[in-house]
């Protein structure tokens, strides 16, 4: 009996060494099952409405241009989460942040008009950052030095960020002559290129995917970073100042979604618009946590959803199926990756601990 | 056949990875109380959670007075008359003594909780085995061995007849313990079994019927008291045979190079935890301080190591007033921490053995070169620490969490030792450590005094502050209460001052 125990334990030990690949992997999947069958419901063959999703997410140059951009903002939004909770912090409001700096770094393409073309891009985007970064930091300090949940502040200062913005846009920033709640376009000089079917935004992202993955796992700040997000109390036993942690955490989240937002503005929208980037800071969620706080693995979570999102249009013009089945599709996977129920049912005991990422929740 | 409560034949448990228990076979009769000895990892815990139905069995049989079980909850084994008194208690501070034991099983009138009907049991059952408590006492205003007694008074009012006591003296006084030994042989005599887990000899030798030796998973042993004596018992604990007294020279101290003057720190609920407290330590020199826990010792290690914000007084340490510094800046003073819980601040269990051999070094310039970890040097110290300290590890890669106790606070010291600080503080160096290991962190402690090393040792454990202290100092309700050199402290004496009494 324990021999052939032991031969099960080696079958399986290839997925359970592996759990935070499989997991996401074995959600996706079911995800997509469970949608199959809501399309099934509504008289349509899943795999054609799948299928008519990716040949113009992926084999499509209009549409692999559509891709990439939906995908660009999408790897920094996941990248601001997943550095959130390396550091032990849940930021639900990186949508706040990044249309604060989706506004911020439109501003600066449109009122600053006396620079050459490549340092108007960096100023712009340099704004971006900064008030993503700032609006992140209040939540930090107010966690930091009054111990207001993360969560709660970050959610609150987004329906803050929202309001301010919709004024600001219908009012003091609005396009002259025109009724939809949008600035005016950015100066030629603050336009960041596409080459060929690829947004430089989209480089400029997976480099600095690059960089955060090394911080994190090289150097020493990202030590401190991680002592912290992975035991609060030994951070403090290693002689690690918690408070300068929490608040450059937060900054360095913040700063992430910004330069999401400035991207999008810059690389893609051209002005800001409310209505371009709604949601992109919490499908950074999904992504996070599909990348199971990893910033390499945001890369690929970024482009599924980027995938989805630039698909999900055509779904409709070829299916006449609501492109909101997406949402459907995300949102099971989400629940599917953040609940340990499938990673229980795939493994029974042998489900890691370590892979719960959000261990910061209720701290 | 006999009635025996308990019956076990050829339990077997697997983990992955390791065969918790292999054919255990033991049996407790009525009134006989069983003392279940072993090294941390032996097996003891993983046999009585079997048997109290908190985990089920890979192979064998239980038989519970004569009737063959098998039990999915301990509310099963409850009702079968088995009581467990966990280590960690489980009670709710804000309610009585009699809320706590009726919980789960109250009297009701209509509707309505009878709390009066309560009391007055828990009265009756507290006097009928000389367990005496305040009933209407809440639970948070009690000391730890009163709760222990409810703990107890939880188990008797489900009527049970078969007691399983983890490690019931670890929490207590010297005082404590001997009442709670006189209570256990009185349930032996109304016929209640009883299942003792220690790793303390003395009062194994002192109190049970029958001992039944674990190691590896494995019964490697059954004796009487009578038939052994406390070498005899370690030696079939580890396998070998054992020093139990700790080797050293006289000491030899020189300058001083803690000095705590007049120290007022508060604890968690704000409430005065040290009280204007002086102390010394010098170079070359052991101070233990012995005392129960919760008076104070936590909050004065804190204070000392900059964890915790200094109300009033002063801390030294070569000189320097340290009073307001960071842990950071103290560590960098040559102050090394054992910290007392180690899994919760000593060490962080996702992180390999070689991230966390610098876990509070990790900036320092060997370490790290503008910014960027130096890993080759990492994991050299980490192979030294692993090499001199015997931590028993597959490899440096290894996640610290999946060590076993003993291994995790050799790292720990391993860590702290190995740069040579002025001062160590150890708090419960061997809390939880097999008792192998004890021998030999207890001598690398003696190593780093005879290095020059000023050495703060606090333990709960009174037998360690004698045996490796040079000098005792007694601390009760946030202050020290004595100062004795070790050869006047005497078990008895420090007992009586550890409780709060005085020396005569």
């Amino acid at each position: 009996m324990t021999l052939t125990e032991t031969k099960m334990d080696n079958k399986i030990g290839f997925f359970v060494r592996n759990q935070s690949i499989v997991v996401p992997i074995a959600a996706i999947f079911v995800a997509f099952v469970l949608g199959g069958i809501l399309i099934f419901l509504q008289g349509v063959n899943p795999l054609v409405a799948y299928r008519a999703i990716f040949s113009e997410a992926w084999f499509d140059s209009d549409g692999l241009l559509r891709t990439f951009q939906k995908t660009t903002p999408l790897v920094l939004a996941g990248l601001a989460v997943t550095v959130g909770l390396r550091v032990g912090l849940f930021n639900i409001g990186a949508q706040g942040q990044l249309i604060s700096a989706a506004l911020a770094s439109a501003l600066a393409g449109i009122y600053i008009t006396n620079l050459p073309p490549i340092l108007h891009v960096i100023v712009a985007l340099f704004c971006g950052v900064i008030v993503g970064a700032l609006w992140a930091g209040i939540a930090g300090v107010l966690k930091a030095y009054r111990g207001v949940h993360e969560v709660i502040s970050t959610i609150m200062l987004n329906s803050i960020a929202i309001g301010i913005l919709d004024y600001l846009v219908s009012n003091p920033f609005q396009e002259p002559d025109q009724s939809l709640q949008r600035t005016k376009k950015i100066a030629e000089t603050a336009v960041l290129p596409n080459i060929g079917v690829i947004p430089f935004g989209f480089i400029l992202a997976i480099i600095i995917c690059l960089l955060v993955s090394w911080m994190l796992n090289k150097t020493t700040a990202g030590f401190r970073f991680n002592t912290v997000g992975k035991n609060k109390f030994a951070a403090t036993y290693a002689g690690i100042n918690m408070k300068l942690m929490v608040v450059t955490g937060m900054l360095l989240s913040g700063g992430l979604a910004g330069l999401g937002g400035a991207i999008e503005t810059l690389g893609i929208t051209y002005r800001f618009e409310p209505a371009f980037n709604a949601g992109l800071g919490f499908d950074g969620i999904t992504i996070a946590l599909l990348a199971r706080a990893n910033p390499l693995a945001t890369i690929p979570a970024a482009i599924l959803v980027g995938t989805l999102r630039a698909g999900g249009a055509s779904l409709q013009f070829e299916t006449g199926i609501e492109p909101e089945i997406v949402d459907v599709l995300l949102a099971i996977t989400l629940l599917l990756v953040s609940a340990p129920i499938l990673a229980k049912y795939l493994f029974k005991g042998k489900a890691q601990k370590s892979a719960n990422v959000t261990s910061g929740w209720g701290n | 056949m006999t009635d025996y409560l308990i019956e076990a034949k050829n339990l077997s448990k697997k983990f992955p990875g390791v065969l918790a228990n292999d054919n255990v076979s033991l049996t407790l009769e009525k009134g006989e109380i069983l003392a279940l000895l072993g090294e941390n990892g032996a097996g003891k815990s993983t046999l009585v959670k079997m048997i109290y139905g908190l985990y089920g069995s890979d192979g064998g049989e239980l038989f519970i007075k004569g009737q063959k079980v098998e039990f999915h909850s301990p509310a099963e084994a409850i009702a079968k008359g088995i009581g467990m008194v966990h280590q960690h208690f489980q009670l709710v501070p804000v309610m009585t003594v009699a809320e706590n034991i009726v919980l789960g099983a109250e009297k009701t009138k209509g509707i309505k909780f009878d709390l009066v009907a309560a009391e007055k049991e828990v009265t009756e059952l507290s006097i009928k085995y000389g367990l005496e408590v305040d009933a209407k006492a809440r639970i948070e205003d009690l000391p730890v061995g009163m709760q222990q007694r409810v703990e107890i008074l939880k188990m008797l009012y489900r009527k049970a007849d078969i007691l399983i006591m983890d490690e019931p003296t670890a929490v207590l006084t010297p005082q404590e313990t001997d009442e709670l030994l006189k209570v256990m042989q009185g349930f032996a005599e109304k016929g209640v079994g009883v299942i003792f887990i220690t790793h303390k000899l003395r009062e194994v030798l002192a109190i049970a019927d029958r001992v039944v030796v674990l190691r590896n998973g494995k019964v490697v042993g059954t004796t009487r008291p009578k038939d052994t004596d406390q070498e005899g018992l370690a030696t079939m604990m580890v396998g070998r045979s054992v020093v139990l007294d700790v080797k050293k020279d006289l000491a030899n101290p020189k300058n001083n190079v803690l000095q705590v003057k007049n120290l007022n720190v508060r604890d968690d609920r704000r409430l005065p935890a040290v009280k204007d407290l002086t102390l010394e330590v010098r170079a070359g020199e052991i101070v233990g301080i012995a005392g129960v826990e919760g008076n104070g010792q936590r909050e004065l290690v804190q204070a000392i190591t900059g964890l915790r914000k200094i109300d009033s007084g002063t801390v030294v340490i070569n000189n320097e007033d340290v009073t307001k510094l960071s842990p950071h800046k103290i560590h960098e003073l040559g102050v090394a921490h054992v910290p007392e819980d180690r899994e919760k601040d000593g060490l962080v269990a996702a992180y390999s053995i070689a991230d966390n051999s610098v876990l509070n070094r990790f900036d320092e310039k060997e370490f790290s070169k503008a910014g960027v970890r130096q890993i080759g040097a990492i994991r050299a110290l980490a192979t030294k620490l692993v090499e001199k300290f015997d931590v028993r590890t597959p490899s440096i890669d290894t996640s610290a969490g999946s060590l076993s106790g003993g291994n995790k606070q050799k790292l720990v010291i391993a860590r702290e030792l190995i740069w040579g600080p002025k001062l160590l503080i150890a708090a419960q160096p061997t809390r939880g450590v097999d008792v192998g290991s004890i021998e030999f962190i207890h001598n690398q402690i003696v190593a780093a005094r005879d290095a020059g090393s000023a050495v703060l040792l606090v333990s709960a454990e009174l037998d360690e502050v004698l045996g490796l202290a040079d000098r005792v100092a007694v601390m009760y309700a946030g202050r020290i209460v004595a100062i004795l050199n070790q050869k006047d402290a005497e078990r008895n004496k420090v007992g009586r001052l550890m409780a709060g009494g005085d020396v005569n």
